[in-house]
């Protein structure tokens, strides 16, 4: 996965709560069996709206989606990750994520940053006051950056470090594969098997 | 200090612990499916993995099955079927690939062949694996890179979430349903309300669910935002797996019913979180918004966005009902309807189709009504039934086994502006077709409005 340090880049304000992740990826783009090519299916029904955000000109080439609250929820496809990154996006502000995508996105290098929903707010407010501001997020020092403001955010260190490091899970979990065959040995003969 | 069920089944299945590290969990079982598995498996032959344990891992083809029968006619999808094949012969996975008998959506083979049992971890790159949550198990939705951690390993680095309970107190009144319940239960925490948490679904009306009751609760967990749903497994969890093709038989069976009766939350446990519901006051609930927290009682009208204090809600119910095509104040037993879905992993199950044909029995349906089985298993227990004849002489289509009209990745999708009347469980925009308009129903309020083509409750019939 791609290493997140920190990001300095301009921000899209997405007012909008619930984004769920049919929003973010409708289905018909769920079909590819490749990890490319999923920023044409980014909101694609809502691109289609001249007035939606995405479209605006001020913001392209925004890097930092600045959304309402449950951003994420829904289906589990990480297609709505890959979706968000090969568009150019690295991180994603919001007060609340869907549990799935947050974890969806800490395994592809797409950092969920969740602030209270006020911060949110004022960052939106920012960026829509002056779309040419540059919001930096710092995962080393967990805060967002912005004008003269700054507020942090929570990450668990565990997940910072697999972020910062660039770190596959894989790898991170085989070092562990003693403990799962001593596991295996110990478990109940009745669990199922498919065979 | 006693322990939650949810603690209990965690416990026992950490391989690994470490300070300021996610648990390492030992993963059970794993469903596999076309959709969210192909980026998986080319993970795995590029880094020159194997599945670690084939013979815990089982896949059906599901999201983009056509539900008439003949070949895939959109290329695109015939490619993910065709590349789900070759992936499951390559790396020795059982596959059961469209027109086999133990093909299904893959929430509802697991529990009809006794995969699914209490106390187990179970995924799935698919959020409502939490359905299997109902026989006491910890099941999650998972995303394609932990699809392929889980292929490789076995296992799953989590952090235990938090634990919930939601107490249902009272019994259901006649005519009300799991699905009416666990509509109420969502509109009341919102999509939100269970997220970080584990949910425990408890009390009385829990208890005198069916399976198949308590299946469709679990199985819209997710909605809730939560992580997983469970029941304690209790005489009706055994009874429904007993004599199934997995389930454990013999002396074996003893060992693991007795082990499964300790399968409760103690008495003294403390859950982090705790919701009250009364089951005795609610009657049939439907969606009138584009997420499944915008729901409110049939008898209801639809709300006024003024109505609602927080200005987050406020503007998404604005946005909803501007999408949905609706009016603040029209009573939702007037909305009529082109289209009724009876199916899903959330009411595609054998209680769900004698449901909506013990409406449709000697009616007429005046809407383009489908039913569609969640299983080839389903479809041959309707068929014995003659379940299916009802459906057919009440002028609704009878199909195969798929998840079909839930997210409209096979040919069975809205137009733009066609509004249904579902059986499934997201009601986002575009969810069954781009432009499609859902409402969120029971099966037996879905056969009674494909009677009379508005939202209709059973007992206006
Ligand atoms: S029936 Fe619907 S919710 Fe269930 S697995 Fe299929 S698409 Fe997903």
């Amino acid at each position: 996965m791609d290493a997140f340090t920190t990001h300095t880049g301009r921000a899209v304000p997405l007012r909008r709560s619930n984004v769920d992740t049919d929003q973010i990826i409708p289905a018909v783009w769920l079909k590819q069996v490749s990890r490319t090519g999923f920023e044409k299916g980014l909101f694609s029904a809502w691109r289609e709206d001249p007035s939606f955000v995405l479209n605006d000109p001020a913001y392209q080439g925004a890097s930092i989606l600045v959304s309402g609250p449950d951003f994420g929820t829904g289906s589990s496809r990480e297609h709505a990750v890959w979706a968000l990154q090969q568009y150019g996006f690295r991180a994603v502000i919001s007060a609340r994520f869907g549990d799935i995508f947050r974890s969806n996105s800490t395994k592809m290098g797409l950092l969920p940053v969740v602030l209270p929903g006020d911060t949110v707010e004022a960052i939106q407010a920012a960026v829509e006051a002056d779309p040419s501001l540059e919001l930096t997020v710092d995962l080393r020092e967990r805060e967002v950056r912005w004008g003269s403001e700054k507020a942090a955010f929570e990450i668990d260190d565990y997940t910072r470090w697999r972020l910062l490091e660039g770190l596959d899970d894989i790898g991170l979990t085989l070092r562990a594969a003693d403990a799962i065959t001593e596991y295996e040995n110990g478990r109940q003969r009745w669990l199922p098997t498919t065979a | 200090m006693g322990r939650t069920l949810a603690e209990k089944v965690w416990e026992q299945h950490v391989v690994r612990r470490a300070e300021g590290e996610p648990d390492l969990l030992y993963i059970d079982l794993h469903l596999i499916h076309e959709v969210t598995s192909p980026q998986a498996f080319d993970g795995l032959r590029m880094a020159g993995r194997k599945v670690r344990r084939p013979e815990l891992t089982i896949a059906t083809e599901d999201h983009n099955v056509p539900t008439v029968l003949g070949p895939i006619s959109d290329p695109v999808s015939r490619t993910q079927v065709e590349t789900l094949r070759k992936n499951c012969a390559e790396f020795g996975v059982r596959l059961h690939p469209m027109g086999d008998a133990g093909q299904g959506v893959v929430h509802i083979i697991g529990p009809q062949f006794g995969l699914t049992q209490p106390g187990m971890t179970i995924v799935c790159g698919d959020s409502h694996t939490s359905t299997h949550g109902a026989f006491g198990g910890i099941a999650f939705g998972i995303g394609t890179s932990e699809v392929e951690h889980v292929l490789a390993t076995q296992t799953l680095p989590s952090y235990r979430p938090k634990t919930m309970a939601i107490e249902v107190s009272g019994e259901l009144p006649v005519g009300v349903t799991a699905k009416d319940l666990i509509l109420a239960i969502i509109a009341e925490i919102g999509t939100g309300g269970g997220q970080g948490h584990i949910v425990e679904y408890r009390g009385e009306a829990i208890r005198k669910l069916s399976m198949e009751g308590r299946m469709t609760i679990c199985n819209m967990s997710i909605e809730a935002g939560a992580r997983a749903g469970m029941i304690a497994p209790d005489e009706t969890t055994f009874a429904y797996l007993k004599g199934r093709a997995h389930a454990p038989s013999g002396a074996a069976w003893d060992t693991a019913v007795e082990y499964w009766r300790s399968l409760r939350t103690d008495d003294d446990a403390v859950f982090d979180k705790v919701v009250q519901i009364d089951a005795s006051t609610l009657t049939p609930f439907v969606t009138w918004g584009t997420n499944p927290g915008q729901g409110a009682p049939l008898d209801a009208a639809v709300p006024a966005p003024e109505s609602f204090d927080d200005p987050i809600a406020r503007s998404a119910a604005e946005r909803a009902l501007e999408y949905m095509d609706l009016k603040a104040g029209t009573p939702l037993r007037e909305i009529a309807v082109d289209t009724v879905f009876v199916g899903s992993c959330t009411n595609g199950r054998i209680e769900d189709l004698r449901a909506a044909a013990d409406i449709l029995r000697g009616r007429r349906v005046v809407t383009r009504t489908l039913i569609v089985p969640g299983s080839m298993q389903v479809k041959r227990a309707a068929e014995e039934e003659g379940l299916h004849e009802v459906f057919k002489a009440a002028g609704a289509e009878w199909r195969e086994a798929g998840c079909s009209m839930c997210l409209g990745m096979n040919p069975d999708t809205l137009s733009p502006g066609e509004r249904s009347a579902s059986t499934s469980n997201r009601n986002f925009e575009g969810r069954q077709g781009k432009g499609g308009r859902t409402h969120l129903v029971s099966p037996a309020v879905a056969a009674a409005t494909a009677v009379t083509g508005r939202l209709t409750a059973p007992a206006d019939l």
